[in-house]
């Protein structure tokens, strides 16, 4: 009882993004289809950066590096050297998970603006570098070669199976998500997140354990990468690390609630809803991003805890059920 | 009786500012040791020195047997060293509860989740804080955030429990709760090490006092020693022979 009382928190998240991959399986509606995989992809990305600003505190403002990283890498594999799909997304994912080990090392002793500044820097040098890095393509980037979908019956059916791959992630990321709230090592980053220094104090390891926050951060969005430009057929610098993306992701964070699981998603619906409003509203198609920045500027002003955390604190009893 | 901790020659330096000189003490398991001086003596730098929070320039720490003059705080906490902070610093977003089994699942016992609930629950019930268990700690008044810190240092089932100043800002009352709660953590086999400013709090439940000024160790002994001694009553009120010293060089 009191197990099942542990785990109600991913029962709603859960159940919101179900809903989400049935809706065009119902419809049978390619469109519908293709709205969804967006916001699942938004989700999945989330819920992964959510991993580190919401329970561990810190703000990356590149985390997207991995996204384009763990793609690159991984499509190298299946458009040059004929691996499966799935290897790909293994072997982006783990490439990604590892980067961001090297990179934890190196910057996660920074605190604050110093650390969000250093995950700019590193989005925007490794755009350079995958400019220049011939095997990748240079600044022409990767163009999958189609006989590569013939192995899942076509490009019509590889669309198919990369919704169904993208449904997969997200929930792995919601999972993930759940469990790294839910545990002991969860509890030691939100210490961190609070007070680093009596974490310390309190025995939290805070190097190993912002290290580790950061790969399980970095895993899922170098899965979706590969998975997207696969779906996508191509890969260029530009496409791959967007820093607008990074900071999109965190908006979306922000606005449903860090720190929460279901924050997140609520945040990427919601953001996904927006944007497909502004991109197709005549006044605002060009100034998109800036209302994105309008948006972000008056959470931090009026609802630092984003909507869900708001819900938690108005409805107290609300904070098992909304973890 | 068994040394618990021995603290050798310790040396540290800010810049120009000599913090601490040479202090060395052997603290046997089972007391509780009182750390006095005026403000700015360097009592709370001894604490960071001996909680590893900065390691001293010299001088060593050995804490149960073990060398740890460079060890990480984090170390020192899986170790059996817990200490509460003159400025108290609650996890805001976190529920008391969950402030308390950072302390349980990192300390000294290393515990699982659900072992540290009960701890955390047995620990607040101690602190006269179960009643708030599920309220934020941020939304504590100061009375109550100091005994939070003091639950969460207990729930790591310390050797050696560092009190910084756990009784400032207190009334009188609140005083008279605290000094039991400590003697009665002291009962339970737990070393203590106290600053505290409350001179007839820290008299009354010292075994052994030191006397810092200038981060120089000016006296030690038992409370009446340290009540009677003229260097001490120096350092906190000046020179008491000074107004006797400056009749007679008038009459010279």
């Amino acid at each position: 009882m009191k197990n099942w009382r542990n785990h109600l928190g991913l029962l709603v998240p859960l159940l919101v993004v179900a809903g989400m991959v049935l809706w065009p399986v119902a419809t049978g509606n390619l469109s519908n289809r293709e709205n969804s995989f967006t916001i699942l992809k938004a989700i999945a990305l989330a819920s992964s950066l959510n991993i580190l600003l919401g329970y561990t505190g810190y703000v990356s403002f590149g985390h997207i590096v991995f996204y384009g990283f763990g793609g690159y890498v991984g499509l190298y594999f299946v458009n040059e050297q004929g691996w499966s799909i799935w290897a790909g997304i293994l072997v982006g994912g783990i490439s990604s998970g590892l980067l961001a080990f090297l990179l934890g090392k190196a910057i996660l002793r920074l605190r604050g603006a110093y650390f969000a500044l250093a995950t700019i820097g590193i989005n925007e040098a490794m755009k350079a570098f995958v400019n220049n890095f011939d095997l990748f393509g240079g600044p022409i980037g990767m163009t999958l070669n189609f006989s590569v979908y013939r192995a899942y019956g076509g490009a019509a059916e590889a669309l198919r199976l990369s919704f169904y791959i993208m449904a997969g992630l997200t929930f792995a990321a919601l999972i993930l998500s759940h469990l790294v709230r839910t545990s002991k090592f969860g509890l030691g980053l939100q210490a961190i997140r609070e007070n680093e220094d009596a974490a310390e104090v309190m025995g939290v390891v805070a190097p190993d354990a912002k290290t580790w926050a950061y790969v399980l951060s970095a895993i899922i969005p170098g899965m979706v990468g590969v998975l997207f430009f696969f779906k996508n057929g191509n890969v260029e610098p530009h496409v791959a690390f967007p820093l607008h993306a990074s900071i999109e992701l965190l908006v979306m964070v922000m606005l449903g609630g860090q720190g929460t699981v279901l924050g997140p998603i609520i945040g990427a619906f919601a953001y996904q809803g927006m944007r497909g409003f502004l991109v197709t509203s005549p006044i605002f198609k060009d100034i998109q991003l800036s209302v994105s920045g309008v948006v972000l500027l008056l959470i931090v002003l009026f609802i630092p805890a984003g909507a869900i955390g708001w819900l938690r604190q108005r409805i107290p009893s609300l904070r098992r059920v909304l973890a | 009786m068994t040394v618990l901790l021995s603290v050798q020659g310790v040396t540290k330096r800010f810049g120009g500012l000599q913090a601490l000189t040479h202090v060395t003490f052997d603290l046997p398991e089972g007391q509780i040791l009182g750390l006095i001086g005026p403000n700015g003596a360097g009592k709370t730098t001894l604490f960071n020195a001996i909680n590893g929070i900065y390691p001293p320039e010299e001088g060593r720490i050995i804490f149960r047997e073990k060398d740890v003059t460079t060890a990480k705080t984090y170390d020192h906490a899986r170790m059996g060293m817990a200490r509460t902070h003159q400025i108290v610093q609650p996890l805001n977003d976190l529920t008391v509860r969950e402030n308390v089994m950072v302390g349980a699942c990192f300390g000294r016992e290393n515990q699982s989740l659900g072992h540290a609930t009960d701890t955390a629950a047995e620990v607040l019930n101690f602190v006269e804080l179960a009643a708030r268990s599920d309220q934020l700690a941020g939304s504590l008044n100061v009375a109550q955030k100091k005994r939070l810190e003091m639950a969460r240092a207990l729930a790591a089932r310390p050797y050696l429990l560092l009190l910084d100043e756990v009784l400032a800002g207190l009334n009188s009352s609140e005083i008279g709760n605290m000094v039991e709660m400590v003697k009665s953590i002291r009962e339970r086999g737990i070393t203590i090490i106290m600053i505290e400013h409350v001179m007839k709090a820290v008299m009354s439940v010292s075994d052994r006092i030191i006397v810092l000024d200038y981060g120089e160790q000016i006296a030690e002994g038992t409370p009446e020693e340290i009540s009677n001694n003229e260097k001490v009553i120096e350092a906190y009120l000046g020179d008491p022979k000074l107004a006797e010293k400056l009749l007679r060089e008038q009459e010279d």
